[in-house]
């Protein structure tokens, strides 16, 4: 995993570049994907995992990570749940729209050093938008012969599952997907139980591989638990970790889990003993 | 390769392990048994007489609600066990269970089955805890999934 990789330096973390809204797709009802295009000063590329704050104009900022890997149109790509007024006014910004980006923030999913052994994805939820860039590298490299790659996603329901053009390209690279939902009407060709119930069935060597997994803590929890119990090292476990961020550049305090700073040590953290705590801590 | 009962119930996790003569009893209340895609393979309020040993194919537990298409509680691949309401009385299905595309599967009488766990106290404690185990998996799943896990606001 990379370490902590704020902006570079020139890069103005405190000031948004202004971005233009140049593509909009609706994922369900209430998850939209931006492609955002520079105006004039582009941020600098993120690498998957990482996040940006975004600002809707007169509204407010919020941390939204890359739902796409970097690539050579300069464009960010966004996955948004309208869950209050920074990410419903970004939900409904439309093609032409200017919204404000800074970043890109925190540390990444490391895929670098990837893609070599077996890779195993979970997610759950809007999870599944911060792993969709390190999961386009890995498939990549595995039309290439790069090593298997394995996802798993859950989510409440058939209508909730998103970045569905996303998940048809990686079955199509030799990904093995497999989707599970909470319940479904008869008809639906994916599963229907928890995420971690896929896991067993994944056929994953689990002494050589390395997961990434993110989803609501208390989901991240159980996989992680469910992967440990299958036989992965609890250090080659991979999570992302969110908290309330305001500077992104650890100034204001406002991430803090413990000893971490998660705009800064975080979102994308390796699976430890302390962790485990800090998080059943945190939630009691 | 064609594998005999005793080899197709010993490679099955629910039976995994065990010492080699308890797939030997269990497959004297054996069959195998195939279901095309869409067969229902036990209905709601039907008596419950067989425990299922899923080798290929998935299955899908179905809710019947009226006027409308039924819901999908869980689906069970291979190496799941299908069916535990055989194991208490009243021996009723709860649910639906429909195979959703070609199902193979190990078919164990229930009577039979109980009767051998009645003679042989052992074999039964420990059908009752590998049974266990499996209820308890999907029972933590359930539980689980009442959170609404992926219905939170944020990652
Ligand atoms: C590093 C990072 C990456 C993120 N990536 C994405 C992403 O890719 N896509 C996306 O849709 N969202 C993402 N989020 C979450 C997003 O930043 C928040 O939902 C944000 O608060 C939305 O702002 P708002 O004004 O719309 O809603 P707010 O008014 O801020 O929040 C609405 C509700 O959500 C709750 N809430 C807000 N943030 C969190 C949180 N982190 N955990 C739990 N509950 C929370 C609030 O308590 C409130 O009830 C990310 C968060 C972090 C920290
Ligand atoms: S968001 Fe301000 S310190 Fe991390």
């Amino acid at each position: 995993m990379t370490n902590a990789s704020s902006a570079p330096a020139g890069t103005p973390v405190l000031v948004p570049l202004a971005y233009r809204v140049v593509a909009r797709r609706h994922e369900t009802a209430d998850v939209t994907t931006l492609r955002l295009s520079p105006v004039a000063d582009a941020v600098a590329p993120g690498r998957p995992g990482q996040f940006n704050m975004l600002s809707a104009f007169g509204v407010g900022e919020a941390a939204i990570s890359l739902s796409a890997a970097p690539d050579a149109t300069g464009e960010v790509q966004h996955t948004i749940r309208d869950v209050g007024p920074v990410s419903h006014a970004l939900c409904t910004s439309a093609p032409g729209d200017l919204v404000g980006v800074r970043g890109p923030f925190g540390t990444d999913w490391g895929v670098d050093d990837l893609g070599y052994g077996d890779t195993v994805v979970v997610a759950g939820g809007i999870g599944l938008a911060p792993l969709a860039g390190a999961i386009d590298v890995l498939a990549e490299r595995r039309r290439y012969g790069g090593g298997r790659v394995f996802v798993a996603v859950g989510a409440r329901n058939p209508d909730q599952v998103m970045l569905r053009a996303e998940l048809g390209r990686w079955l199509a690279a030799g990904v093995r997907v497999r989707v599970t939902v909470d319940a479904a009407p008869a008809g639906f060709t994916g599963g229907v139980g928890l995420v971690t119930q896929l896991l067993p069935g994944l056929g994953f060597d689990p002494a050589r591989t390395t997961a990434l997994v993110c989803g609501p803590e208390v989901m991240i929890r159980f996989s992680v638990r469910a992967l440990v119990d299958l036989g992965v090292p609890p250090g080659a476990v991979r999570v992302s970790l969110e908290r309330n961020m305001q500077c992104g550049t650890a100034l204001c305090g406002h991430c803090q889990l413990g000893p971490l700073l998660l705009c800064r040590d975080g979102p994308v953290v390796t699976w430890n003993d302390e962790l485990a705590t800090l998080l059943t801590e945190n939630e009691r | 390769m064609i594998q005999t009962l005793p080899e197709l119930i010993a490679a099955h996790p629910l039976f995994a392990g065990l010492p080699g003569d308890v797939a030997e009893l269990v497959a004297g209340c054996a069959r195998t048994v195939a279901f095309g895609p869409g067969r229902l393979i036990f209905s709601e309020g039907e008596r419950a007489e067989t425990l299922y040993l899923l080798r290929r194919g998935r299955v899908a537990l179905e809710v019947r609600r009226p006027g409308k298409a039924p819901l999908m509680v869980e689906t069970l691949s291979a190496g799941a066990l299908l069916g535990w309401s055989w194991l208490l009385p009243p021996y009723r299905w709860h649910l639906d269970a429909r195979a959703l595309g070609t199902v193979l599967a190990v078919a164990i009488d229930a009577d039979c089955l109980r009767a051998k766990a009645d003679k042989d106290p052992e074999f039964g404690y420990r059908l009752l805890q590998r049974m266990s185990a499996v209820i308890v998996d999907r029972l933590q799943a359930t539980r689980f999934r009442l959170l609404d896990l992926y219905g939170a606001v944020a990652p």
